[in-house]
Formats: structure tokens, sequence, C-alpha cells
């Protein structure tokens, strides 16, 4: 069990800098998720942190230690890998217990932990099949079992689920999570994929470019995105962004694109005032976005009209792809919604959840306020 | 109209595609005997008493009874109707006897010692440069690699005479060692190592070093059993080509007959009788030059022809 520490790490491949000042703070048994598009970074962070790659400049520490020097064998990390990377010539006992051989651990201990282990990942009858006779979910747990065995202080994990079918990713996430809350040790987990990110991490970092962009809880990331590309990334369907200014009417303040004119709440307005006349960007999610003949309760509500281009049945709800005044957007709606292609509809946006980005730097407008905000409203 | 044609021109085609396939068969049937009537004629004659040889056509059945005396009591040579038919022929040993009595079983012994030990020295520095240059980043990294790949590109007899010079200056010639060292490792070798080593997915290397493993433990112990296929592919190209190497052992040993291996010895079978070579020996001679690999190809194909399949990789 180990806390890491990046500090001010820079990272090029010859002259393409991949990562920029990455500084972050992660405790003990926290599991962190890298997240973020392809080429963002996140797997040269880990493979960093493992010591596959070295650090151009900056710091990576494990616990106490500084491990920029240090080879990858004497980090005390154990890492899965996206294609499990399972030695094809060693059985599935073999493949686990290399790493407890390679560091002399009495026979007897080797044995008890590779079975132990195995148990608990529910392979043991496969100790004795070489890795080409397993099930791609087999393999997975092989690799993951090859990492618990040799106790780590850190797990690192690249990309473990993204070759396993939809149905067993579900199940191979919970998975991982259970096992993180039993070993309680650290965990990172790089993945592209914001829904592994978001069920599973107790806190997530979002890079993109080989920038970090925010990291924080979950809650946070989907509540208060720090910037444009957050607010983007973190939410599927992604969140729709229009062109508008923030303007004052009757002393209320307004946001106004080409299509629609939303009155800032009171209570909510205070960030942006000092804003005012400026060009923001419009962040709304699809899912603040109602069927007007179906509201939930406790939300703000404020009427648009659009045409619906295409409706895309889920069960439990209904995609809608919109158009009003040639500008396209997406709404999540309530499945009995009786929406029809090519029919104007009435909907309504809960202006509560509206986001503003300022246009030229691409910030949220209200980061540090909804912080404070959020805090107060769960009583942190 | 449009159906009439295809019910005419249906069993016509088929007709058409049996003929050619026929005729494919034909050829190749054929070209498979004559790759095979050498080596069949070599066992044959090389079962048979000397006038047997010479007489044609050649027969090749042998028909009891085995092991004829190819010479009368007073010591003249059998006709060759005594021993063979048209097709048929009683087999002897004489030219296995005769061929015993030569040096044969130094020959064999210097030829095995050649094979093993230039076979299990390429095999160990091939993997070893291979591996580096696959994987090991250091300068002049590339620059190395297109000169070995050069020296595949100049002729083997254009080294001769150079190599000749090296070990003579080194005091080398007409030793075990000179021939052993001066054939330790081939450039054809580095080359199929390290083309395969790069086929290997580097995430594998990388699970190991994570693993605890230092660069010489997972080379031995995850990469080389990884290279199966590549090692036995080289196993195979080393000991054939040391076995059969004529050229570089007559430069290296010369006229020291108690150094030579199976085909020098087997030249000067030939040499020794001239005008009258005594085909029977000789042939005698080949065939036992010829068995051990014939057996280790055998043994190996296997594996030779089986792949490592990677499916330890993605699901």
């Amino acid at each position: 069990m180990a806390s890491v520490t990046y500090k001010n790490v820079n990272k090029s491949f010859g002259d393409v800098h991949v990562i920029h000042d990455l500084n972050i703070e992660i405790a003990d048994g926290e599991f962190l998720v890298f997240v973020g598009p392809s080429g963002c970074g996140k797997s040269t962070s880990l493979r960093m942190l493992a010591g596959l790659e070295e650090v151009t400049s900056g710091e990576i520490w494990i616990g106490e230690r500084m491990v920029n020097n240090v080879a990858p064998k004497d980090r005390d990390v154990a890492m899965v890998f996206q294609s499990y990377a399972l030695y094809p010539h060693m059985t599935v006992y073999d493949n686990m217990a290399f790493g407890l051989k390679l560091r002399r651990t009495p026979k007897n201990i080797i044995d008890e932990r590779v079975r132990e282990a195995a148990r608990s990942l529910g392979i043991e009858q496969l100790l004795d099949r070489k890795p080409r006779q397993l099930s791609g979910g087999q393999r997975q747990r092989v690799a993951v079992g090859r990492a618990i065995v040799r106790e780590p202080a850190v797990f690192l994990l690249d990309e473990p689920l993204s070759n396993l079918d939809a149905k067993l990713r579900v199940e191979a996430r919970a998975f991982i999570s259970s096992l993180h809350q039993r070993l309680e040790t650290t965990f990172i987990y790089v993945t592209h994929d914001q829904v592994e990110a978001m069920t599973m991490g107790t806190r997530i970092c979002v890079l993109n470019a080989g920038y970090l962009q925010q990291i924080d809880t979950p809650f946070n990331l989907y509540h208060n995105p720090r910037n444009v590309f957050v607010a983007g990334f973190i939410g599927s369907p992604s969140m729709n962004f229009f062109d508008a200014e923030l303007k004052e009417q009757d002393g209320s303040l307004v946001v106004e694109t080409k299509e629609f004119r939303f009155v800032i709440p009171e209570n909510l307005a205070e960030p942006y005032k000092q804003h005012l006349g400026k060009k923001v960007v419009l962040g709304i999610r699809p899912e603040d976005i109602h069927d007007s003949q179906f509201l939930p309760s406790n939300i703000t509500p404020a009427q648009i009209e659009a045409t619906v281009d295409i409706i895309e049945q889920m069960g439990n709800e209904v995609i809608l792809y919109l158009d009003a005044n040639d500008t396209s957007f997406i709404a999540r709606v309530d499945p009995r919604t009786r929406a029809r292609v090519g029919a104007d509809m009435p909907l309504v946006v809960n202006v509560d959840n509206l986001h503003l980005f300022d246009s030229e730097t691409e910030l949220s407008l209200a980061y540090e306020y909804k912080q404070e905000l959020i805090a107060r409203e769960r009583g942190e | 109209m449009a159906s009439s044609d295809i019910s005419v021109s249906t069993p016509s085609r088929f007709a058409l595609r049996r003929a050619i396939s026929v005729v494919a068969f034909a050829f190749l049937v054929l070209f498979a005997l004559l790759e095979a009537v050498p080596f069949v004629l070599t066992v044959a004659n090389s079962f048979k008493c000397l006038p047997a040889v010479q007489d044609y056509p050649q027969s090749f059945i042998p028909v009891p009874p085995f092991g004829v005396e190819c010479r009368t009591e007073s010591g003249a040579s059998r006709p060759a109707e005594e021993t063979a038919g048209p097709l048929t022929f009683n087999p002897a040993l004489e030219g296995y006897e005769r061929v015993a009595e030569f040096n044969l079983p130094t020959w064999f012994r210097n030829s095995i010692i050649y094979a093993v030990a230039i076979t299990v020295l390429r095999v160990m520095f091939d993997s070893l440069a291979g591996y580096a240059l696959a994987r090991i980043k250091f300068p002049g990294n590339r620059l190395v690699f297109f000169i070995i790949l050069g020296t595949m590109m100049i002729p083997g007899v254009v080294l001769l005479i150079p190599r000749f010079i090296i070990l003579k200056q080194l005091g080398m010639l007409g030793t075990y060692q000179g021939v052993i060292f001066s054939l330790a490792a081939d450039a054809f070798g580095v080359f199929l190592m390290k083309q395969f080593f790069e086929s290997i997915p580097e995430e594998i290397e990388e699970a190991a070093m994570v693993d605890g493993a230092n660069r010489l433990t997972m080379f031995f112990r995850i990469v080389l059993p990884m290279a199966t296929p590549a090692l036995t592919a080289l196993t195979i190209f080393s000991f054939q080509g040391t076995w059969n190497n004529y050229m570089d052992v007559l430069i290296i040993v010369g006229g020291q007959a108690d150094l030579w291996n199976l085909p020098l010895g087997l030249a000067q079978l030939r040499g020794q009788f001239g005008q009258t070579l005594e085909w029977n020996i000789f042939l005698a001679g080949s065939v036992i030059t010829t068995l051990p690999l014939a057996i280790l190809f055998f043994v190996f194909q296997r594996y030779f022809v089986e792949g490592i399949s990677y499916t330890g990789l993605k699901g």
C-alpha cells in the first residue's frame, strides 16, 4: 500500500511533447482513473509510473520513494495490460507464480497465494491450462490474478476491459471494484470509456492532448465540469453546446443564443454577473431537456420548441435528435414521449443545470462557486 | 434460350475442369518422381554389387535372397546377371563393408563435432544478437544490422580467402576451433531471429519486467521459449548447412585427414578410385552421410511446421 505522486512530470518522444506538467497526488488506497480520448497521454502516464517509459522531466513518487531511476521490477507495482500479455508457453499457474518465483518466495507460500487468488477469481479449475485454451474473460481474470498474487503497493490497470464483450465488461467492472474494496490497495486505472471511469473511480483524472483537464470525484466532474472539454467528454450522449451571450433583462441575467433565451435563476446568477455582455458557450446536458408532458419535479423550467429529426428508442429512455433554427442538439426524454419524426415539439429545459463557459478560454464561469455550492449541499 | 445455354455448358465446363485437374496431377506426379528417382537409385545402388550398379536398365526393387556375396570363391566379381534382373536385385552389403574400411568413424565423429558445436554456438549468438538488434535501443543499432545484412549479399566464395588468411594469422588453420569459431555466427541466423523477436508483442516482455524480471531473465525464460519455431528453423538450417559443408572445411583443415568431415571423406572415396569409381562404396558413403540429416529433419519437422500461437494475447 502506498500513495503515488506526480510532480511536474513531462514526457516527450523525440520532438513530440506528450505530457505537460502533470501534477497529481493519489492517496493510499484510492481508485484513480485516467480517462481521455486516444493519444491524450493516459497510458503514457501509467507506463511512466510502472517504469516502462522514462520520465523526461519531473518526479514520480511511490510512497516515500522517488522512483524515476528505479527499475520496473523494484517499484513494487503490478500491472494488468490491455492485451493481458500472458506468457503463452506457461500454464495459468506458472503465469501467476512467475513474479513470486523471481522474488524467490518459498514454494509453499507461492502455492498458497496462487491457489487463494485463483479461488477468489473463480479460475481454480484452469490452473493447468495454457492461455490459448482460455476464453477472453478467463484470460482477463488470469491477468488480474497474476497481479494480485504479488501483493503490490500499487495496482496499475491499462484498459483491462476493452477486449471483453459488453456483458462480460459489466461483470468485470463490478468485479474489479469489489477487488479494490477487498484489497484496499491503491488502484490506478486507464480507460477511454467514460462509463468505466464514472462507475469505478473514487476520483477521475481527465486528460486531453497531454494536459490535465480536471481531477475530481465522478459527481463533481459531471455536475461541475471545469471546461468545455470535460463537459463534453463526461456524460453520454454528450452535452449540447450553443454559442451565446450574457445579457441583462428586467433586472435578471439572461443567456441568449440565436435559438433560445433563458433567464438564469437568481440563486445561480452571482458568479455570472461580472461577465455581463460577454460571449459565452452555453452547455445543456441531454438529460436536462424534457418532454413538456413528462416533467420531473424540482426543476426550474424554461419552454423551448424544436423539430424532431431522429428518434432512438432505448427502452428505459428515448434519445431525440432535434433541430431548432438549423442548430442540432440532443435530448434524453421520458420513454412515454409521443414525439414523432418531423413534428414540432414543445420541450422544457431545466435552467438549474445550465453550464456556462468563457468562449475564449473555454473555462467554466462558475467553477469555484459551484464547487462550494456542491460541498455545502452534500454537507462536506 | 438462356436456360438451355446453361444446361449445355455446365457439363462441358465440368469435364474441362476435370481434365485440367487430371493433367495438373499428372504433372505433379511426374515431377515428384523425377525428384525421387536419384534418392531411390542412390539407396538401391548402395546395396548392389559393383557389376550390377553398372548394369542398365537400373534395377531398384530388392528381392530375396538378401546379403548375397559379390565375389565367387575364387575372388572374381559375380556378373551382373547373377545378382540383378531387369527390375529386381539381390541386396548385398559389399558397399557398406568396404566403406567401413575407410576412416568413416572419424569423419562421422568430426561431422558431428562440427555440426553440433556450430549449431549450438549459432543458436546462442544469433538469438542474442537478434534480440539486441530487435529490442535494445543503442546508437548505431540500425547501422550494425545493415552491415550484418550486407554480409549476406557477399558470395560465400569471396570470403574463403580472407577467412583463410585470418585463421592462418591466428594459428587456427587445421584445428577444430578454426572450423568451429569461423562459422559460429551467421548473418542469416541473426536476421531470422531479429525478425522473429520483433513479432513477439512487447507487452509480454513489459509484463515480465513489471513481474520482476531483468533483461537476461526475461530473455531466457520468456522470449526464448516463445521463439521455439525460429530456433527450430535455425537449428535445422545450421545443422544441415554445417553437415554438408565441404568448401569451408576443405579450406580450413585441408590435407589433415583426421579432421575431415563426411563430405570431405566422400570426395576422398571418389578421388581414390579415379576412373574406376566404385559406385557401390561411394553411394553407401552417401547414404551414411545423408541418413542422420534425414532423421533430424523428420524428428523436428513437426516443430518446424507448427507455429506457436499467440492466443495468450487478445481475447
